[in-house]
């Protein structure tokens, strides 16, 4: 079970800058363990973000977005009081949404 | 059933697969070792450089595993920004699609192998596709090796 | 080698040795530049999210919350704690650091085996939870000032325990903390090294941990810091809060008084 994601979403001019902390390995597949083994690549593919339920976000990530991702980017005429929500999947069809309201 | 037509398929019943699902089509550009993969693997034309993408990114990362960078633009219809980097195992990072509904911009952070440029690519909804790219030094690599 | 060679040696050594300074110049403001693009979002966070979790859930054989638990101000008080340890405990009639008072926390308030705990590597197990603690704890008195009590002689004594440890130069390279920290404007290449001698100011050194360590993508404690310093030493490590440890710790939050904590930070 995967730890939650920060999300702060903040009013700012007509707009709303919403920042994410995500919580996931984003493991590229090339690192080895102490026993030469390699560690399988497991990592977030989609994100998605959404504005009172409807999407206005959308990305495909490879192994190359950092561990812990932190992503931040402005929803248009979100006002306080509007819910954001962000969903991720992973390559292991792990998935979370995590949920915060604009201030 | 390949792996990655599995995961469409997964996505496509949790309903978190964009409208126009790309999930498939995207995995050759995220395979691709160099930029011109990457673009062909994208299926779209030979990007150019535009100074109406704003590309920041530090000139050093302090180490590779983490580096913040972003993109933006005023420009009008750009549906897409890919974030290339040319040096990495595999150079596309990801993928951001905007809708009307946000500002073309965003920040995210990057892994990255070894000193390289890296790319802020635009793709426009006309199939205009311009970019912005600056060369980041990177003092130790960022991939796990 | 006459006068006048020596002299024109020195000017061309001296010649050389100025695109270096420009280019050292260059490095520690494109470092900076990278560290202030990380400042806002650090993963920590993360940790302090689930650190707060952690101190008011019911846990262990005792079932019970580290709201009990007294981290020098009371108990359950966690805003300002950190910025005053390691202090003298009266109930456990030593000086503890934040890592020991939370392991004295887990046993006595909710059961948990606290020498188990102690011999659990970074990273694993009951460890997670104590760095998530640390992470909540120390965010807890994030912009406040280092100020840690020397009243009490017990307190004296580990300041002076510390002192000297900092100063013991022991191992395969003859180390000591001093080596890289013992002065002003050291570095090993890339990385400055702050001067834990004095108060190297405000989010440095001492005040900088917990952090958020970007290279393992985990989470320091002040503990596995020193863990760190020692394997780089090639000197065994004194124990996970050992006394040793903890004086040390005294030390530098002594020599650090007065510097704000900005912890937990991000570095590489």
């Amino acid at each position: 079970m995967s730890d939650p994601m920060r999300i702060r979403a903040q009013t700012q001019g007509s707009g709303a800058v919403v920042r994410v902390l995500m919580s996931h390995e984003m493991e590229t597949g090339l690192r080895k363990d102490a026993a030469g083994k390699t560690i399988p690549a497991w990592h977030i593919t989609e994100v998605s973000a959404a504005l009172n339920g409807k999407t206005v976000l959308t990305a495909q990530w490879g192994t190359a977005i950092a561990k812990n991702p932190f992503t931040e980017f402005v929803v248009k005429g979100a006002k306080a009081g509007d819910k954001i929500s962000i969903s991720w999947v992973d390559n292991h069809g792990d998935r979370r949404t995590d949920e915060a309201t604009v201030a | 059933m390949t792996r990655s037509a599995a995961v469409a398929a997964l996505l496509a019943g949790a309903g978190l697969l964009p409208a126009h699902a790309q999930s498939v089509w995207a995995q050759a550009a995220f395979d691709g070792k160099s930029i011109d993969d990457v673009i062909k693997g994208l299926g779209i034309a030979k990007p150019v450089a535009s100074a109406d993408i704003t590309f920041t990114a530090p000139d050093i990362a302090e180490n590779g595993a983490v580096v913040p960078i972003s993109a933006s633009t005023a420009l009008p219809g750009v549906k897409r920004i890919a974030f290339l980097v040319e040096k990495n195992p595999t150079t596309l990072a990801g993928i951001f699609e905007f809708t009307d509904a946000v500002e073309t911009s965003v920040k995210t952070r990057i892994k990255m192998a070894q000193t390289c440029n890296v790319l802020a690519v635009a793709i426009m909804g006309d199939g205009k596709v311009l970019y912005a790219q600056k060369e980041v030094k990177v003092t130790l690599g960022g991939c796990g090796g | 080698m006459t006068r006048h060679a020596l002299g024109a040696t020195l000017a061309a050594a001296a010649l050389f040795a100025l695109p270096a300074m420009t280019q050292a110049q260059t490095s520690a403001d494109g470092i900076a530049q990278y560290r202030a693009l990380l400042a806002d979002g650090n993963p920590a966070e993360l940790w302090e999210a689930k650190g707060e979790l952690l101190w008011k859930q019911k846990r262990g054989p005792k079932n019970a919350s580290l709201e009990a638990c007294d981290l020098g101000k009371g108990a359950g008080i966690v805003k300002g704690a950190f910025v005053e340890l390691p202090r003298y405990f009266a109930d456990t009639k030593r000086v503890q650091d934040l890592e020991s008072r939370l392991l004295s926390c887990v046993e006595q308030v909710q059961g948990f085996n606290a020498a188990e705990i102690a011999a659990t590597p970074f990273g694993r197990g009951e460890q997670v939870n104590l760095e998530a603690l640390v992470a909540y704890v120390a965010a807890e008195s994030r912009g406040m000032k280092f100020n840690l009590s020397q009243a009490h002689p017990e307190e004296r004594k580990m300041f002076e325990a510390g002192k000297r440890i900092f100063y013991f130069r022991g191992g395969p390279y003859d180390f000591s903390c001093a080596s890289c920290h013992g002065e002003a404007g050291k570095r090993i290449r890339l990385q400055d090294l702050p001067d834990l001698t004095k108060n190297p100011g405000d989010g440095v050194g001492f005040a900088a941990w917990p952090a958020y360590r970007v290279s393992s993508g985990e989470l320091w404690g002040m503990q596995r810091r020193l863990n760190d310093c020692y394997r780089q030493q090639r000197f065994p490590f004194p124990g996970y809060a050992s006394d040793a440890t903890i004086a040390l710790g005294t030390f530098m939050g002594v020599q650090g008084q007065g510097a704000v904590s900005i912890a937990p930070s991000i570095k590489r």
